[in-house]
C-alpha cells in the first residue's frame, strides 16, 4: 500500500506524517503538492496537520478547494482511503467528505497537551487492532477541535457506528473532565458511513518515535498497515 | 545626477530622534546636508536598535571564541555553533518589548516571526522556540490583557509557523506593568557548509525583494524602540508591525529551496529599519554599492513616500542578492510558493547605496558610514552605583522574622505566579510540533530536541532571575548563566554557548548604565568560566516609563547545549518510592533575593544569593560523573523558591511525595525555601548509595541524604504536609485561577 501526504503551503504537520508512516512504519510514502490534480498512484491519501491556508477564515475552508481537493474528493468517492488528522480532520469535514463540524474549542483558547482517547469501535481500519478499553496517550494542538453534529447527524453517526475516538481520562472512563475542547459526546475522531474516510483532532503521528517516549499514537497507525498494509 | 533637494535641519534630526552632534556628523560624511530621506536614514541605523551605539563598547569585552564557533557574534543574523557530524545550530534571542507594551498581541507574533526570520535567512529550518516573559502586577487588568495577548500573539504565530515551543520562563513584578518584556529565542539546525551569509558583492548581481508587500506599518519602529515608553507612546501605534505566520509559512519553505539552487549570493531578512537596514549591511559587509529601485518594491498602499519604503517595518520580507544568470532559478522557486520575487536592484561598484524614485535620485549614502563597525556612532556612557544599593547594604539576613507556619510558607511559594505552573501560558504554543521535543514525555531542567538522523539531542534553556541582577548585577548575571548551564548539566548535556537578551532602562541614566556593565561583567566572568562563548544576541535600552522608573535590570541568557547520545537524557522527575534523595552543595542560612522573603515577608531590597564560579563548576563535575555512572534516577536544580519547590516539582510527574529531615544548624526557612545557588536534587535506587557515596566522597563538594521518596505523602522533620496531588492541584491552577479573577 502507497500513502500520500497532501502539502498544503500552510502544513506543518506534513513532514511528521511522512516520517511516520515513511521512517518509523516503512511504508511507501510520497508527498502530494496541493497545486497538483495528481495522486500519483497512492492507495492511502493523508491531510496532515497545519494551517493550510493560513486558515484565517475557518480552517480548512479554502484548501476544500485546492485543485488537488478534487482527486482526494474523486479518490474518497470510489471507495479510496482518506485520512484527516487536525487541520486535515477540518477539511474533511469542510469538504463533507465525513460529517459534523469542528467549532472553537469551548475555552476559545488553543490546547497543546497529552489527552488521552479510547476506541469508540473495532470496526475501522484505524482501530481494529486496539484494545477498546485501552487509553492511548496523543498530544492535540489545536484551536478549532470541538466537535458538532446535530440531533440527526448523531443518531445516523451512532447508529452506523461512524465514532471513532472519544476522549477519555488515563483510565478509559469518558468523562466532562477528560474532555479538552467541549466535543460533543468527547468525540475525537469520525468516519465516513462507507468507512474509508477517517478524521481525528489528536495527532498519532507525534507519539510515534520511541525517542519522544511515547508510542501510544503509532497502535493507530500500525493498525492501519496491519489491515490493509 | 543630483540628489533629491529638500534640505533638512538640527531641529528635524532631534525630532527624528538623533543628537545634535550626530546631525554634525551626518553632515560631515555626506559633505552636505542630508535631505529628508537621507535623514531618516541615518535617524534608523544610528538608533540604539541597530547600532548597539551605546551598547558596543562593552559588548566587545565578552569572550567570543570557541572551537564550537562558526560565526563570530554579531557577524551573521543568529550565532552558529558546530555541534558535530557536520550539522550546526543557528539560535538566537531578540527582544521585542516596545511593541509588546502598545499592542500586545501584534507586538508578541511579529517578535517570534522576527527571530525565526533571523535563523532561517542563514539557511537553517527553526526546530525549537523558547521565550522569556516579564509581566507587572497581576492584579492590573491591564496586565491580564498585556499577558492575554502576549501569549495569544505567539501561540497563534508560532502554532501556525509549525515550530514547537520547547521552553521558556514567566516572570511577574510590579517594575514590569507599564514595560512588559517580551524576549523570543528560536534554535535551527543547518548542514555544516551549508550557510548562507547576509552579504551582498559583484557588480550586476541583481537584488530581490521577496515575500509579502511593503507598506506602511512599522515604521520608525527602530527608533521606538529606542526611546522610553510615555503616555504619548500609544499615538506611536503605526510603530508596531503587523505579522501574518502564514506568509512566514510560505518565506521559510521558499527560502530554504532557494538556497538549494545555489544561485544565492546573500540574504538578509527585513526587520528593524527594513530595507534600508538589510541592503546597508550586506552591502557594507561586501565592500559593496547598490543601486535600488523603489518604485519597483511591491507595495501594500499607494503614493508611499521614498522614506517610507526604505523604512517600512513591514514583517515577512527578506532581501536576497543574487548570481546574475542563475536568477531564474529562484523566481521558479518563489513563484511555487505564491511569494513575490521583484528586482529592485542591483549591485554596483565602490560602497554607495543610490535609492531611486521613478529615475529621481533620492537619497545617497555610502553603506559603510551607516552601520555598527562602520561609521555608526559609538558612545561611552557614564556610569555610578546607584542609590538603592544602600538599602541593599543594610539587609541583614538574622533580621528575617521566621515564619508563623512553614506550611503557610509552602501554600504562599507553590501558588505563587512567579512560581506555579505556567500551564495557562504554555499549553497555548504548540509544543508537540515537529516530532523532536524529547520533554513533552519526559521532563528535564532543559528541554531536550531530538536532532533526527544523528544520535544527537539539543538541551535548551533560558533564564535569568531579575531580582537578584537588581541587587548585584555582577554576580546576578553570573548566576543566570551558571542556572542555565546547570539546568542543561542536570538534562544530560554540555553547555556549548550562549545568546543573550540584554533588557535595560534608559543608558543615559547612569545607575542603569552601572547595571548594565556590571552585568556584562558577570556574564563575561561566568561564559569563559563554562566554556559558554557569546554568539550574539540584542539589546533592549529604554525598558522604563516615565512615572515608574527603569524595570529590573534582565538580562536574558538563552543558552544551548548538547546530547552526544540522546538516550543519556537525565530526566528531572522522582521514579519510585523508597528511592533515595540527596541534595549536591552547600545549605546555608542565605535568604537574600529569594522569592520567599520578597514576597511572604515583603522585603524589597536584600543581597543576591551568595555564589562562586569553583563552587557551580564543581557541582556540574560533579554530576556529570554520577551521570557517568548511570545511576541517578532523577536531577533537578535548586533554584527560585528554594529547596522545597525542587522537591515538590520532582514529584509532580509520577504523583510521588518526599520525605525528608532538615538541619538543626541552619534556619528551617532557609534550608527550604532560601536560594543558595550550586545546588541540585539527585535521586538514586538505594542500591546505588554506595557508588553514589564514593564518586562523591572523592570530590570536596558538600551533600547530605535528606530522605527518600514516598508515594505521595509529604512529610518534613516527621511532620506531614499534606500529600503531592492535593499540592499540584494547587500548583497547576494558581495562575489561571488569577486569571480568572
Amino acid at each position: 500500500m502507497k500513502f500520500g501526504v497532501v502539502v498544503f503551503p500552510g502544513s506543518n504537520c506534513d513532514r511528521d506524517t511522512l516520517y511516520a508512516f515513511g521512517d518509523l512504519l516503512g511504508a511507501e510514502t510520497v508527498a502530494l503538492w496541493h497545486k497538483d490534480t495528481d495522486l500519483k498512484g497512492v492507495d492511502f491519501v493523508v491531510l496532515p496537520g497545519g494551517f493550510s491556508y493560513g486558515d484565517y477564515l475557518r480552517s480548512g475552508a479554502i484548501a476544500r478547494f485546492s485543485p488537488i481537493m478534487d482527486a482526494v474528493i474523486n479518490h474518497a468517492n470510489r471507495g479510496g482511503y482518506v485520512l484527516g488528522i487536525c487541520n486535515g480532520f477540518q477539511i474533511l469535514t469542510e469538504a463533507k467528505l465525513v460529517p459534523g463540524v469542528l467549532l472553537h474549542n469551548e475555552s476559545r483558547k488553543f490546547i497543546s497537551k497529552n489527552i488521552y482517547i479510547k476506541a469508540a469501535t473495532t470496526n475501522s481500519l484505524l482501530t481494529n487492532q486496539l484494545e477498546p478499553q485501552q487509553a492511548l496517550k496523543i498530544p492535540i494542538a489545536h484551536g478549532e477541535g470541538n466537535y458538532y453534529i446535530g440531533t440527526d447527524g448523531l443518531k445516523s453517526l451512532q447508529d452506523n457506528d461512524q465514532i471513532l475516538f472519544h476522549y477519555c481520562d488515563e483510565n478509559g472512563n469518558v468523562t466532562a473532565e477528560a474532555n479538552p475542547n467541549g466535543a460533543l459526546l468527547n468525540i475525537a475522531g469520525v468516519t465516513n458511513k462507507n468507512r474509508n474516510v477517517f478524521g481525528m483532532m489528536p495527532h498519532p503521528e507525534r507519539a510515534s518515535d520511541p525517542v519522544l517516549g511515547n508510542t501510544d499514537g503509532l497502535k493507530i497507525l500500525e493498525s492501519i498497515l496491519q489491515t490493509v498494509g | 545626477m543630483k540628489v533629491e533637494a529638500q534640505l533638512t535641519d538640527v531641529a528635524t534630526a532631534e525630532k527624528l530622534g538623533l543628537l545634535p552632534e550626530e546631525f554634525e556628523k551626518i553632515c560631515s560624511i555626506l559633505g552636505r546636508i542630508p535631505n529628508f530621506n537621507e535623514l531618516s536614514i541615518y535617524a534608523v541605523m544610528w538608533s540604539e536598535h541597530c547600532s548597539y551605539k551605546n551598547s558596543i563598547v562593552w559588548l566587545k569585552t565578552l569572550p567570543k571564541e570557541g572551537a564550537r564557533m562558526l560565526a563570530m557574534a554579531g557577524e551573521e543574523n543568529a550565532g552558529l555553533v558546530d555541534i558535530g557530524d557536520g550539522i550546526a545550530c543557528a539560535f538566537k534571542i531578540e527582544s521585542h518589548n516596545h511593541p509588546s507594551a502598545i499592542e500586545p498581541y501584534q507586538g508578541a507574533a511579529t517578535g517570534v516571526g522576527g527571530i525565526n526570520r533571523d535563523i532561517f535567512t542563514m539557511g537553517a529550518r527553526p526546530i525549537a522556540q523558547l521565550n522569556s516573559l516579564r509581566f507587572g502586577k497581576l492584579a492590573d487588568e491591564k496586565t491580564k490583557w498585556i499577558l492575554r495577548g502576549v501569549v495569544k500573539g505567539i501561540g497563534d504565530y508560532g502554532n501556525a509557523f509549525g515550530v514547537p515551543t520547547v521552553g521558556g520562563e514567566v516572570f511577574f513584578d510590579d517594575c514590569f506593568t507599564v514595560n512588559p518584556l517580551v524576549n523570543a529565542m528560536s534554535v535551527g539546525i543547518v548542514e555544516g557548509g551549508k550557510t548562507v551569509k547576509a552579504i551582498s558583492y559583484g557588480a550586476g548581481n541583481p537584488v530581490f525583494i521577496v515575500g509579502s508587500h511593503t507598506g506602511k506599518d512599522g515604521i520608525h519602529g527602530a527608533a521606538f524602540a529606542s526611546k522610553d515608553i510615555t503616555e504619548d507612546s500609544a499615538k506611536d501605534l503605526p510603530s508596531v508591525q503587523v505579522g501574518d505566520p502564514f506568509q512566514e509559512k510560505l518565506l521559510l519553505e521558499a527560502s530554504l529551496e532557494a538556497i538549494q539552487t545555489d544561485a544565492i549570493i546573500g540574504m538578509q531578512d527585513m526587520g528593524a529599519a527594513g530595507i534600508i537596514c538589510s541592503t546597508s549591511e550586506m552591502s557594507a559587509k561586501g565592500e559593496a554599492g547598490m543601486v535600488i529601485w523603489l518604485d519597483k518594491v511591491p507595495t501594500r498602499q499607494e503614493n508611499m513616500k521614498p522614506w517610507e519604503i526604505l523604512l517600512s517595518e513591514s514583517q515577512e520580507r527578506m532581501l536576497i542578492v543574487a548570481e546574475k544568470g542563475k536568477e531564474q532559478a529562484i523566481l521558479d522557486v518563489f513563484e511555487k510558493w505564491d511569494l513575490n520575487c521583484v528586482q529592485i536592484g542591483e549591485v554596483t561598484d565602490g560602497e554607495r547605496l543610490k535609492f531611486y524614485m521613478h529615475d529621481e535620485l533620492v537619497a545617497d549614502v555610502p553603506a559603510e558610514s551607516l552601520v555598527l563597525g562602520g561609521g555608526a556612532p559609538v558612545y561611552h556612557r557614564e556610569y555610578h552605583e546607584p542609590a538603592y544599593l544602600k538599602e541593599i547594604a543594610a539587609y541583614k539576613n538574622e533580621a528575617v522574622p521566621q515564619p508563623e507556619s512553614l506550611g503557610d510558607v509552602m501554600d504562599h511559594l507553590a501558588t505563587h505566579p512567579n512560581l506555579a505552573s505556567k500551564k495557562w501560558v504554555y499549553q497555548q504554543y504548540d509544543s508537540t510540533v515537529g516530532t523532536v521535543n524529547m520533554s513533552t514525555n519526559l521532563p528535564s531542567d532543559a528541554a531536550i530536541v531530538d536532532v533526527r538522523g544523528t544520535s544527537k539531542a539539543l538541551a535548551l534553556t533560558v533564564d535569568c532571575n531579575s531580582r537578584y541582577i537588581y541587587a548585584d548585577p555582577r554576580k546576578g548575571t553570573a548566576i543566570a548563566v551558571a542556572e542555565a548551564a546547570r539546568n542543561i548539566v542536570c538534562s544530560g548535556g554540555e553547555p556549548v554557548a550562549i545568546t543573550n537578551c540584554l533588557n535595560f532602562g534608559n543608558p543615559y541614566n547612569p545607575e542603569v548604565y552601572w547595571q548594565f556593565v556590571g552585568a556584562i561583567q558577570g556574564m563575561g566572568d561566568a561564559c569563559t568560566a563554562f566554556g559558554t562563548p557569546v554568539t550574539g544576541g540584542n539589546v533592549s535600552f529604554y525598558n522604563q516609563s516615565s512615572y515608574e522608573g527603569p524595570v529590573f535590570p534582565s538580562p536574558v541568557i538563552g543558552m544551548v547545549g548538547v546530547l552526544d547520545d540522546k538516550s543519556q537524557q537525565t530526566t528531572l522527575f522522582f521514579k519510585r518510592p523508597g528511592d533515595l534523595i540527596y541534595v549536591l552543595g552547600e545549605m546555608t542560612n542565605d535568604l537574600g533575593s529569594s522569592q520567599y522573603i520578597y514576597s511572604y515577608h515583603g522585603i524589597r531590597h536584600s543581597s543576591c544569593p551568595e555564589f562562586s564560579l569553583e563552587a557551580e563548576l564543581l557541582l556540574h563535575e560533579t554530576l556529570k560523573r554520577i551521570r557517568g555512572k548511570q545511576i541517578a534516577e532523577s536531577m533537578h536544580d535548586v533554584s527560585d523558591g528554594g529547596l522545597y519547590i525542587t522537591l515538590i516539582e520532582s514529584g509532580f510527574f509520577n504523583k510521588l511525595g518526599f520525605s525528608i529531615s532538615t538541619d538543626n544548624a541552619i534556619r528551617t526557612d532557609a534550608y527550604l525555601f532560601g536560594e543558595s545557588q550550586s545546588r541540585a536534587v539527585v535521586s538514586i535506587d538505594p542500591h546505588e548509595q554506595p557508588i553514589l557515596e564514593r564518586i562523591l566522597n572523592a570530590t570536596s563538594i558538600p551533600f547530605k541524604l535528606l530522605g527518600e521518596v514516598t508515594d505521595g505523602a509529604i512529610e518534613i522533620d516527621g511532620v506531614a504536609y499534606g500529600d503531592i496531588q492535593s499540592v499540584g492541584h494547587k500548583y497547576d491552577s494558581a495562575l489561571e485561577n488569577i486569571l480568572n479573577q
